[in-house]
């Protein structure tokens, strides 16, 4: 085999007066980047298969080990980087595309870093969360053009079916198939007793997760994996997938290798078969199209459910959202380009869509342009690190967001974009029976719980602080926000006044 | 009497729990010097068994009717009728390994070279949670 030419990513720093030679960190890599000499018992790192997923350097007992990114190798190069040549070395070696998982990790501007949010002083009295009520629940789905009464005073307006919320905070899509069923089960037990609701994704709700049915909002995509009449009944809505914001355009490719016994069932397809997704509908070539699915996935679960499209952010990403609410969809949720995937082309990824700033601020400005805001929720996903970036979103006019990757981090994600591979260490995105165990769902519903809780406590402070004690008062209220280190053009496009005015 | 219970499903086999078994009867306030510490290093009282995925944490049952206490031969295998607890005296040992024999877990482990039962699952103490269960990073041990 000719020399290979790809240089190793990251350096793996054993401090001998620490290790103790115990193990852990060779048993826990399944990368083979730690290893364990069984004639002697003494240790070996291999930094060309370390992936810097921190693995071992987190279960280490003494603190033995760091794994760091490698420096710059070799003469430096501002445009030709060390990783820049090791894709075209990969490249040259497999002739393959370059594979990657989780967002875009290219340093993008993040548009909600470049936003405040306002506060009360004086003029406009502050709210105290601790000592008054707030409201964060939220509902989504289609709103009545105008609600009339009868003589007592009571609505007699029919609601269309509504999605209700605690917090605007939902999982967003993630199938079982890219994730293990821990993963799934962590999700949907920490959406059912925080009052929200999780997403299958397009991989059919497990047999074990029935039992979570009233808050799973269950995808319909272009593979139509696990799309059975019980699946569409057992849900809180269903959701058509189009679009997905880290791979705009694509489809989906589960390797067959991730396709187990329990994986095969739910999406009822072969064991070991690839599951191909395919990049469009075959069915839908059109707006009308679309109203086609969306309204008979309405006759067939009887009116009583919202139906929600997804979309990637694109450019032409607004007519796509109008003529969606136009065709009858009750949410509409886009997903921007620095949302996260279990496996897509890297340069898809990093090169494919909008960001979501852009992409909702002008669909929430133009559906109120046409005066159809209120026949849609939107929702929107791609990257929301924080509940800051939930808050400026809902002042851009998002109704909620959707959480993929900090929902993952919270469950022990170490972002070393290697999902696709299915050898996840933190027994995230892998089939591997040896890996999966390693997410206790009774920890996982654990931590999930906290985060959206503590997200919850931060957004009621925050909330209070503009004065307000509903988060109503902050949906699309663009005056709560001021932008800085931005054009005049992108200011314009956000709805936003630069900071100072 | 609270006891420790493995939950296979959660096992991941790392280990830890027989690393901090070690320190916890080592006598020494760290990792480092417990290992560092060769001749006097102890066995863990508390092994993972393993095939493939799947593994859990085996360590004494403290049985009720405990065949390793009527097995004993030099009176070094007693049950504290009050805690429930089975223990271990060394110096009473006289290496016969009838416990062993009699053991249905495998939970009592021996020195080849020195004769005499090394190590067995004394509970830490009984009080708080023992140091496997303690340390387990993935609940896979608990203690109740």
């Amino acid at each position: 085999m000719p020399l290979s030419l790809i240089p190793a990513e990251f350096e793996i720093r054993r401090n001998p007066d620490l290790c103790i030679k115990c193990g852990v960190c060779t048993r826990q890599c399944s990368f083979s980047g730690q290893n364990i000499n069984p004639d002697d018992g003494s240790i070996s790192s291999d930094d060309n298969s370390c992936v810097g997923c921190q693995r071992c350097v987190t279960l280490c007992p003494t603190h033995a080990l760091q794994v760091v990114q490698r420096p710059e190798q070799g003469r430096r190069h501002a445009i030709w980087t060390t990783a820049t040549r090791a894709g075209i070395a990969k490249q040259a070696e497999t002739g393959g595309m370059l594979l990657t998982g989780m967002g875009a990790d290219k340093p993008f501007p993040v548009y909600w870093d470049r936003m405040f949010l306002n506060a009360s002083q004086v003029t406009n009295p502050s709210i105290d969360p601790l000592r008054e009520p707030m409201e964060l629940r939220t509902y989504l789905g289609s709103k009545p053009n105008q609600v009339e009464f009868d003589e007592q005073g009571r609505p007699v307006t029919a609601m269309p079916p509504q999605l209700r919320l605690e917090l605007p905070v939902m999982f967003s899509a993630m199938s079982f198939g890219s994730i293990s069923l821990s993963t799934a089960m962590s999700m949907a037990r920490a959406a059912a007793e925080s009052g929200t609701y999780f997403n299958t994704g397009e991989g059919g709700l497990h047999a074990s997760l029935r039992q979570y049915g009233a808050n799973a909002i269950v995808q319909v995509a272009s593979g139509r994996f696990g799309v059975t009449p019980d699946y569409l009944a057992n849900s809180a809505a269903v959701e058509i997938k189009i679009g997905q914001g880290a791979k705009p355009g694509i489809g989906g490719h589960l390797p067959g290798e991730k396709v187990s016994a329990e994986v095969s069932a739910t999406r009822m397809i072969p064991q070991g078969a690839d599951a191909i997704s395919p990049a469009p509908h075959h069915d839908i070539y059109s707006i009308e199209d679309l109203k086609q699915l969306i309204w008979a996935l309405k006759e067939s679960t009887n009116y009583t459910k919202p139906i929600s499209v997804k979309i990637a952010a694109v450019h032409n990403i607004v007519p796509i959202a109008s003529g969606a609410v136009r065709a009858g969809a009750d949410i509409v949720a886009i997903d921007g380009i620095r949302g996260g995937t279990g496996a897509a082309p890297t340069m898809i990824r990093d090169n494919v869509g909008i960001p979501i700033e852009f992409a909702l601020a002008a669909v929430d400005a133009q559906l109120r342009k046409e005066g159809i805001r209120h026949q849609a929720s939107l929702v929107a996903a791609g990257g929301f690190r924080n509940s800051a970036d939930i808050m400026k979103a809902i002042a851009l006019g998002a109704d909620a967001v959707y959480l993929g990757s900090s929902a993952l981090v919270a469950l022990g994600c170490h972002m070393c974009q290697k999902c696709y591979t299915g050898k996840c260490t933190w027994g995230i995105a892998t089939q591997d029976p040896y890996l999966t165990k390693r997410l206790n769902p009774e920890i996982g519903v654990k931590r999930l719980k906290n985060l959206l809780r503590a997200w919850s406590l931060e957004m009621k402070e925050m909330l209070g602080g503009m004065g307000m004690n509903s988060i109503d008062s902050l949906r699309g209220n663009r005056e709560m926000l001021r932008g800085i280190e931005m054009s005049a053009q992108e200011l314009e496009i956000l709805g936003v006044s630069p900071a100072g005015r | 009497m609270k006891r420790i219970y493995a939950k296979e499903e959660h096992c991941i086999g790392c280990r830890l729990c027989e690393i901090y078994c070690i320190l916890e009867h080592s006598g020494h306030q760290t990792l480092v010097k417990a290992f560092a510490d060769e001749e006097n290093r102890p066995e863990p009282a508390c092994r993972v068994e393993e095939d493939g995925a799947l593994s859990f944490a085996l360590q004494c049952r403290h049985c009720e009717d405990a065949p390793c206490v009527a097995a004993c031969i030099a009176g070094a295998m007693t049950r504290d009728p009050a805690t429930g607890v089975v223990s271990h005296d060394k110096d009473k040992c006289v290496g016969c390994w009838s416990c062993v024999m009699m053991c249905p877990f495998g939970g009592i482990h021996i020195d080849i070279e020195k004769g005499k039962v090394v190590s067995k699952c004394d509970l830490c103490g009984g009080e708080d949670a023992p140091a496997c269960v303690a340390h387990c990073p993935n609940e896979a041990l608990i203690y109740e």
